[in-house]
C-alpha cells in the first residue's frame, strides 16, 4: 500500500466522524483517523481507560504521567474533559453512548463479522475492550488494508478466526475501496483513485453487491 | 466522634496477604499501579498469588515483578500484550492466564464490591473459556450470567488519601482502582499524598473511607512512576 493509498483511506474514514459525536478509536490504523479530522469539529473522544474528551497526544517532555489513553499515548485534558473509573466507561460503551467506533480488523466477513482479537497460536494478548466496544457501539466501523501482508483478502465470505462480534461491521474502510454492509451483504460503495471494481473484486474473498451506477471516488 | 486513623506502615500492610492469595491490583499501564506496593510483595515473597489486574504492565514493572519472581500462580486480566515475558509464560504453562473482556472484568469485580453474586449480560465472548456459562432469561431477552471476582486483598495506587482513606485519584490513573478497592476483604492504598482527615473536602472524595482497611506512604515516588520512554 502507497503511503497515498493510505493517506486516502485515512482521510476517507475521518469524514465518517460527524460533529456532535462520541467516537471511540481502536488502536493502530483508526488512531491515525485522527489526524485527518478538522480540529475545530465538535466530538467527544472516548478512552477505555476512563476518558471522555481526550485532548491531543502530547511530546514526552510535556506529558503527565498519570494521563495515557488506551494505547497507552501520553494524551492531554481538554475543556470539558472528564475522567472515571473502568466500571463507568463500559457503561457508556454498553449503554450506547458511543455514537461511533473505528476499529482494525484481521478479518471482515461479507455479513459485519468481525475478527480482530485473537489469532490462537500466533497472538494472544487479550481483547482488552475491543469485543465491548464492538458488540455495543452504535455504529461499528472498520479501518483496514484491503489484503494482508501475504496479500490474501481481509474481506471474506466467513470469518476464519475467533470473533469479537458477529454482523456489527456497518462500513469496512480500505486502501481500495468503501464497502457497506447490507442486509443483502457487502456492497461496493465507493473506489479510491486510480482502483477499478475489478481489482478491488479480485482483492476481495467473498462476492460484493455493485451498482449499476458509477462509483463515487475517494 | 472522629474518623478512625488507618494509616499503617508498608511491612506490615504487605504481610498480611497470605501464601495463596487473591490479590487485585489497580492501574491501566503505568497509571494508578502501586508499584511501591507490589516491590513490598516481591520483597516478602508470597508465593500461589493469583492476580487480577487489568494488564501485566511492561517487562521490568509491576506484576512484570511478581510473574519474574515466581510468586503468581494464576493472572486474571484483560490484555497482556505489552508484556511478552507474561505472554510467553502464558504459553510456556508456567502460568495459568484467564482473560475477560475489559469492561466484563471492571462490571465483574464491581458486582464484588456491591455485594452482588454476579451480572448478566449480553456479551458473546467467541472462546473455549466461555463455555459452559450459564444462560439467563431476562424480560425475553437471552444473557449471560457472569459471576462476581471477588479478591483476599486489592492493592491501590491514589494520588491523595486522608488517614481514614478518603481517596483522590489523578487523572486517567483512576482506571479499576475504585472498584477494586470495593471487591476485596481487606483493602490497602498506597498514596502519593497522605492529609489528615478533614483535609480533602466531602464532594470531592472519589472512593469514600469505608472500602478502604489500610493506608500506607510511599516513601519515594520510583521512577517507574514516570513517563515511560518506549
Amino acid at each position: 500500500m502507497s503511503l497515498n493509498a493510505s493517506e486516502r483511506m485515512l482521510r476517507r474514514a475521518a469524514r465518517e466522524i460527524r460533529a456532535g459525536m462520541t467516537v471511540n478509536l481502536g488502536i493502530g490504523l483508526p488512531t491515525k483517523v485522527l489526524a485527518y479530522v478538522p480540529h475545530d469539529l465538535p466530538v467527544c473522544l472516548h478512552s477505555e481507560n476512563g476518558i471522555a474528551g481526550v485532548g491531543p497526544v502530547l511530546d514526552r517532555a510535556y506529558a503527565n504521567r498519570n494521563l495515557i489513553d488506551a494505547g497507552g499515548a501520553y494524551v492531554s485534558a481538554i475543556d470539558g474533559t472528564s475522567y472515571f473509573d473502568s466500571a463507568v466507561s463500559f457503561a457508556m460503551v454498553r449503554g450506547g453512548r458511543i455514537d461511533l467506533t473505528l476499529l482494525g480488523a484481521f478479518e471482515v466477513s461479507g455479513g459485519g463479522d468481525l475478527a480482530s482479537w485473537i489469532i490462537p497460536g500466533k497472538f494472544t494478548p487479550g481483547a482488552g475492550g475491543a469485543i465491548e466496544l464492538a458488540q455495543k457501539a452504535r455504529r461499528v466501523a472498520v479501518v483496514t488494508t484491503h489484503v494482508d501482508k501475504a496479500g490474501r483478502p481481509k474481506i471474506v465470505d466467513k470469518c476464519a478466526l475467533p470473533l469479537t462480534a458477529r454482523g456489527h461491521v456497518a462500513r469496512i474502510f480500505t486502501d481500495m475501496a468503501v464497502i457497506d454492509i447490507v442486509p443483502e451483504g457487502p456492497r461496493l460503495i465507493e473506489l479510491a483513485e486510480g482502483i477499478s471494481i475489478a481489482e478491488v473484486e479480485a482483492a476481495t474473498g467473498t462476492r460484493l453487491l455493485v451498482a449499476d451506477t458509477p462509483l463515487p471516488t475517494f | 466522634m472522629p474518623l478512625p486513623d488507618k494509616t499503617c506502615g508498608m511491612e506490615e500492610a504487605i504481610s498480611r496477604i497470605v501464601d495463596g492469595a487473591t490479590v487485585m491490583v489497580g492501574g491501566f499501564g503505568v497509571p494508578g499501579t502501586p508499584f511501591s506496593l507490589i516491590r513490598e510483595l516481591v520483597r516478602q515473597g508470597q508465593k500461589d498469588l493469583v492476580i487480577v489486574k487489568n494488564d501485566a504492565n511492561e517487562v521490568g514493572m509491576g506484576v512484570d515483578w511478581l510473574l519474574a519472581n515466581g510468586q503468581v500462580r494464576k493472572l486474571i486480566a484483560s490484555h497482556i500484550g505489552l508484556n511478552g515475558n507474561a505472554v510467553s509464560m502464558m504459553n510456556s504453562g508456567k502460568i495459568e492466564v484467564e482473560f475477560v473482556p475489559q469492561g466484563l472484568l471492571a462490571e465483574r469485580i464491581r458486582a464484588a464490591g456491591a455485594g452482588l453474586l454476579g451480572v448478566v449480560s449480553d456479551i458473546v465472548l467467541d472462546a473455549p473459556s466461555a463455555s459452559g456459562k450459564t444462560t439467563v432469561m431476562v424480560d425475553g431477552m437471552r444473557g449471560i450470567l457472569e459471576p462476581a471476582i471477588r479478591a483476599d486483598f486489592a492493592l491501590v495506587h491514589a494520588e491523595r488519601s486522608d488517614r481514614f482513606g478518603n481517596l483522590c485519584f489523578a487523572a486517567s490513573a483512576r482506571n479499576f482502582n475504585p472498584l477494586v478497592c470495593m471487591a476485596a476483604r481487606h483493602t490497602i492504598v498506597e498514596a502519593e499524598t497522605i492529609l489528615p482527615v478533614g483535609a480533602i473536602a466531602p464532594e470531592t472524595v472519589h472512593t469514600p473511607g469505608p472500602f478502604v482497611d489500610a493506608v500506607v506512604a510511599i516513601p519515594e515516588l520510583l521512577g517507574v512512576y514516570g513517563v515511560v520512554e518506549r
